[in-house]
């Protein structure tokens, strides 16, 4: 209630304010998959791969309360979840030495109040200034902690890095003896941080901070005319962003038990950055999409391709061609159609693109992986197993194929997606003019 | 002396190289407010492609057909991508061009593999340069080349801005793209020529940059935030600014690569008794040849906070 308004507060004021139960569900939902998960993928790689996830989750919505939320496009946010990681490293060797008492399940609090701290002081600098130049201080300052990281060997630990024990200390509330040795202890401590950390920063995006922010993304000039100040908005979210970054990366401490360079890296800073737009800056729970697809690109796909950084710039590229609103959009304009009831009309469209649309991508893969294995695993033969065939990459006959049915793919895409566009196109129309005239 | 000017020398022809990049990605930007990403990479291909064809017919006609090729690529990329991207705004622009390095530094690894490739200095340049020998100065030849070419550019791009009716045309485009267009000129085919001249130009240094350094996939990731670095430090969108930003980052790397000097020599030097017991040795006992790589970065934010709009830059924003 701002001074001198009419109401004094609370007083003559009634709210109608029902219990938002679709919340309650998908919150509660979100909470039991976390729980459930484990049950039905309880095999180790799936719990690395779900407990990255978790991670990734709490970086990537960190970094969309820059980007989605402030306007803020930042290419050296990993400097803020690495310096976390590094001192909650840090903490845990202390731990570990008896020196500090401090269970590790808080560790990432710890991280949470590094990455803070950082973001007070080097915010300070990059918040002087926004859009454009903004994106490029950040990856100035980026660059600047990763060269200065290998310059004191002490604390960074140099080029191998800084190791740890996340055994170390008292097991956490004695009688459950949880020492977070085991994996699946690991996943849920991950589990219950990242779900405490959605919550956390949803209800950021409520409070009149939140909404201010979007207020100086959306029209920094207005936000200023009643009465903020931008740079002052822009510094807070940049705080309390860094903060769960550092949560982040206290978790990756954790999870890994070994902290180096790499976690303040740029190339740490530019997959946050690819996660949260893969998923859709608009939404909140775009990120979250965006950090699961990601997560399942470079730690999945990596373990069958060592292209699969090609692949997945190449997907974000078309993102932001087609699509720059990511999947969460994509997802929500397609159950609009479903609302109107006309995705009927567009499932014949949807089957020619997708299945030429895979065919496409099975004719480009086969072409890469067979470059790639011509020219970088010269030493293992002339062989390469491809969805489980096996390719004489010598032989003409596998490069006649992949060629010819990457080009009939393409053409049968370009056909269909023609077709496509026009229904989506004619749906869209009729959707809005329904709108307008039933307001 | 001599190890001064020779210094010097690496230092300004350094320079001379960040500024051919600064200068194309300064042009684009001031132009079409993208900020090109992928620039790096360019320079990158520029070194690759000028390798190919340095193997097949010799480095003179690398030095013309490489530039062209990052024209026509330059000019792909606008009009298929960047065109089309264009009506969501600067962010998906700026992360279109993100995107694609992604995808350059992945296809030149597909083409031409992970290791560094072996892309020579031409046998006609190889050498120290025979005049500054007799002051007891060693200097390749290939970098003075590589100066020569960069001033050529240099008066080259100031002639076609300011003296060719294109030019023209392009710096109105500049700041009236509305009115320009309403004189009857094809704006949008200015902007995929500025943009594939950009990349000619980082091409033209990858060109030249490529067999003076190492032509490797990772060349486009030590470069690309220096010449951020330059054309912030320098003003953004100011041509001079990125030259002279440019020669100064130069000038510190190659002095400060050098230089065994440290903050507790410094102080012992005057007097101070500085040794491990000291607190902050870690830190004073750093020499400036092991802090040289953070300068260009630390001078990126002396600049915005004593004149965040660059040294020679006139916009506020």
């Amino acid at each position: 209630m701002a001074p001198g308004s009419v109401f004094p507060p609370n007083v003559g004021q009634v709210a109608y304010r029902p219990l938002n139960f679709g919340r309650w569900v998908v919150w509660g939902f979100t909470a039991l998959l976390f729980i459930a998960m484990p049950v039905f993928f309880s095999k180790g790689f799936a719990l690395t791969l779900m407990s990255q996830m978790g991670i990734m989750i709490i970086f990537a919505l960190s970094y969309n309360m820059l980007l989605g939320q402030s306007g803020m496009l930042s290419f050296g946010h990993a400097v803020y979840s690495g310096l976390g990681a590094f001192f909650a490293m840090h903490a845990m060797n202390a731990i570990d030495a008896g020196t500090l008492a401090w269970p590790v399940s808080l560790l990432p609090l710890i991280g949470g109040l590094a990455g803070a701290f950082f973001g007070v002081v080097f915010g300070y600098l990059t918040t002087k200034k926004a859009g454009t130049p903004f994106a490029m201080i950040t990856l100035g300052i980026g660059e600047m902690v990763f060269a200065a990281s290998l310059m004191f060997p002490g604390f960074f630990g140099g080029e191998g890095g800084i190791t740890g024990d996340r055994a170390a200390g008292a097991p956490f509330l004695g009688v459950l003896g949880l020492t977070f040795g085991p994996a699946i202890q690991v996943y849920y401590l991950i589990a219950a941080w990242s779900f405490a950390c959605m919550v956390a920063m949803f209800a950021l995006t409520h409070t009149p901070l939140g909404r201010i922010a979007n207020a100086v993304r959306d029209n920094p000039e207005r936000a200023e005319f009643i009465g903020y100040n931008t740079q002052r908005v822009r510094w807070l979210m940049l705080i309390l962003s860094s903060f769960f970054a550092g949560i982040a990366g206290g978790l990756t401490a954790i999870n890994f038990e070994i902290v180096s360079a790499e976690n303040v890296h740029a190339i740490r800073s530019g997959g946050v950055l690819l996660a949260a737009f893969i998923g859709g800056v608009a939404f909140f729970f775009g990120p979250i999409l965006g950090a699961i697809v990601f997560v399942i690109f470079a730690v999945a796909l990596s373990e069958f391709t060592k292209a699969w950084q090609l692949y997945l710039g190449v997907f974000f590229v078309l993102l932001v061609m087609f699509a720059p609103g990511g999947l969460s959009s994509l997802i929500l304009m397609n159950l609009r159609v479903m609302k109107f009831r006309k995705f009927g009309r567009l499932r014949d469209p949807y089957f020619g693109v997708l299945v030429s649309a895979l065919a496409l991508a099975f004719g480009a893969v086969m072409l890469i992986e067979l470059t790639y294995h011509l020219t970088l695993n010269v030493g293992q033969g002339d062989r390469v197993r491809l969805f489980g065939f096996l390719f004489d990459t010598t032989r003409a006959n596998a490069w006649v194929f992949a060629t010819s049915v990457f080009l009939a793919a393409g053409a049968a895409f370009e056909y269909y997606r023609r077709q496509f566009r026009r229904e989506w196109d004619a749906v869209q129309v009729e959707i809005e003019d329904w709108i307008r005239e039933n307001p | 002396m001599e190890s001064i000017v020779s210094q010097a020398l690496i230092g300004v022809s350094y320079g001379l190289l960040l500024f051919m990049l600064a200068a194309g990605l300064t042009l684009i930007f001031s132009m079409m407010g993208v900020l090109n990403f992928a620039h790096a990479s360019f320079y990158m291909l520029g070194a690759y492609v000028a390798y190919q064809i340095s193997t097949w017919i010799g480095f003179w006609a690398a030095l013309v057909l490489a530039p062209l090729a990052l024209f026509a690529l330059g000019a792909f990329v606008e009009r298929w991508g960047l065109r089309r991207v264009h009506k969501w705004g600067h962010v998906p622009e700026l992360l279109f061009t993100f995107g694609l390095s992604y995808i350059v530094v992945e296809m030149v690894q597909v083409i031409w593999g992970r290791a560094a490739v072996p892309y020579r200095v031409p046998a006609e340049l190889d050498g120290p340069v025979g005049w500054l020998q007799s002051f007891n100065v060693i200097f390749p030849q290939y970098r003075m080349f590589m100066m020569a070419v960069a001033i050529a550019m240099l008066v080259a791009i100031w002639l076609v801005l300011t003296r060719t009716r294109i030019g023209l045309v392009i710096q109105a485009a500049l700041s009236h793209p509305q009115q320009v267009e309403a004189l009857g000129h094809n704006v949008p085919r200015v902007f995929m020529l500025v943009f594939g001249g950009g990349s000619a130009l980082a091409g033209l240094a990858g060109v030249v940059g490529g067999n003076a350094f190492v032509t490797e996939p990772a060349m486009a990731g030590t470069v690309g935030a220096i010449v951020f670095v330059v054309i912030v430090v320098g003003g953004m969108g100011s041509l001079a600014g990125a030259f002279v930003a440019a020669l100064l980052i130069g000038l510190l790397e190659s002095f400060g690569k050098v230089s065994d000097w440290s903050v507790a020599s410094g102080l012992n030097a005057l007097g101070a008794s500085v040794g491990p017991g000291t607190p902050g040795y870690e830190v004073l006992k750093l020499t400036l040849s092991q802090v040289a790589p953070v300068l260009p970065y630390l001078l990126l934010v002396l600049i915005l906070i004593v004149r965040p709009k660059g040294l020679l830059g006139t916009r506020e924003d």
